[in-house]
């Protein structure tokens, strides 16, 4: 039968031979709204490697994109494992089961990683960072990215062809047809680098700094940047490098997220008011109800937000169960320079905007005032007070943007 | 001061620096750091550091 799935070229003697993810809607959470694409490639020399492989649903894709180059899968001598996450080694014991390489590079995370993973006793040889090697006359060098975003995550780059292999780094969720960046729409590139920075990279953002600065000290030139998800970089790299020295800082912007849940609409009537307040004081507003807003949308939304606004009404004493969960995620992403405040409608107790508060202060949010809590629904007077907490906030940030 | 480094994700503990964000004082030899205080970029416990050479 003739093969169906075909590698694309990137460069001389280096093939994409990776797998498309139309429907891929939820990655742990993040909502992939345009599927993805787990990359990976082939590199022909004397010897043929394989940098990364793919999610295991999809060996079959990557094998048969692999034979459309060299005919037969068992002549691949090396494999390097740039990141153990299963959506880039999911097949991978299988297919060192049938390719039987001569040696599975990773890092020395990463051989942990994956020995750990897979309950195997392989024999995967570690690489040095910083260090260099020769496969099969291809000259690959070896970069440690701890943290970027896992312990075992390491880049590889290939000095005769100014290519990096640059794992999750730089990627994006988006499945499509084209395999380069300057083929697809800059602002569905812009939007998607942006979702995977905010809900992938972002608690390592210093990290990310240090790497741009390594990158230039060390003199690394980069023509091709080739990551494990999304299109592949040929032409304006500079584009996705200065997203990333943009994000990784952290820079507050003129403009506000106010997330919130509700249940009779009071708690929602105060975000509006707020809204109206942080507009007229020159902010510009995102307004997010939990009851349509996706983890991954309010965390997209944050990454160039200096204000954040958190909104819960007060369910059995506790803080509504829809705002935990943002709050928990939102924790974890750890989102730097931001001010902020809490607010929420209650009947007869009103924990909530409390609780709702101490989480935000825990985050190094800088609060204004106390919680904005109001019982029942809110009347003009609390409508008036919630309108001028938005001024009060616009404010503050208009001082801090200046 | 000796030096920690982090086993997990490569991070330093600089005693002269401290980790004055997750409440230790520069000047903190690794020893008196709390035994519940964890690394600052991924969460290891203190356990998981080792000296630097």
């Amino acid at each position: 039968m003739a093969e169906v799935f075909k590698a694309a070229k990137v460069t001389k003697n280096v093939w994409w031979v990776g797998a498309i993810d139309w429907n891929m809607r939820n990655f742990h959470g993040y909502a992939t709204d345009r599927g993805t694409t787990y990359n990976a490639y082939l590199v022909i020399a004397d010897k043929v490697t394989l940098v990364d492989t793919v999610k295991a649903a999809f060996k079959d894709e990557m094998l048969a994109r692999i034979r459309s180059v060299i005919g037969d899968c068992t002549k691949i001598d090396y494999i390097i494992s740039n990141h153990s996450e299963m959506d880039h080694t999911g097949c991978l014991m299988d297919t060192i089961a049938a390719v039987k390489p001569e040696k599975v590079f990773a890092s020395l995370m990463g051989v942990k990683g994956l020995s750990a993973h897979f309950h195997t006793d392989y024999p995967f040889s570690a690489v040095e960072n910083g260090g260099e090697l020769e496969l099969g006359g291809a000259r690959f060098s070896f970069l440690e990215t701890r943290m970027l975003h896992w312990p075992d995550s390491m880049v590889a780059y290939l000095p005769a062809h100014k290519l990096l292999f640059s794992q999750d780094g730089f990627g994006m969720h988006l499945s499509s047809s084209e395999r380069f960046a300057d083929e697809l729409n800059e602002a569905v590139l812009e939007q998607e680098a942006a979702r995977y920075y905010a809900n992938i990279l972002l608690p390592y953002s210093a990290l990310v700094g240090n790497l741009l600065a390594k990158i230039a000290d060390l003199g690394i030139e980069i023509d091709i940047l080739a990551p494990d998800h999304g299109p592949i970089w040929r032409r304006e790299i500079e584009t996705i490098l200065n997203l990333y020295s943009k994000w990784a800082v952290q820079k507050p912007a003129r403009k506000a997220v106010i997330v919130y849940d509700t249940m009779w609409h009071s708690t929602e009537k105060m975000a509006l008011a707020i809204g109206e307040g942080l507009a007229e004081g020159g902010i510009s507003v995102r307004m997010l109800s939990l009851g349509t807003a996706r983890r991954s949308d309010v965390i997209t939304e944050m990454l160039d937000a200096g204000a954040l606004l958190v909104g819960s009404p007060t369910l059995n004493n506790q803080m509504f169960p829809t705002v935990a969960d943002i709050l928990c995620y939102m924790k974890g992403l750890k989102p730097k320079n931001l001010v902020g405040a809490a607010f929420g409608s209650y009947g007869w107790s009103g924990e909530g905007a409390r609780q709702v508060a101490d989480i935000l202060q825990s985050m190094g949010v800088d609060l204004v005032g106390e919680p904005l809590a109001v019982q029942y629904v809110p009347d003009g007077r609390a409508l008036a007070e919630c309108r001028a907490l938005g001024l009060e906030i616009a404010s503050r940030l208009d001082k801090i943007c200046s | 001061m000796q030096k920690y480094v982090c086993d997990v994700c490569g991070y330093v503990y600089d005693p002269a620096e401290g980790d004055p964000d997750d409440g230790v004082e520069p000047g903190t030899a690794f020893e008196d750091i709390p035994n519940d205080w964890v690394c600052p970029v991924c969460g290891a416990a203190k356990q998981d550091f080792s000296p630097a050479t």
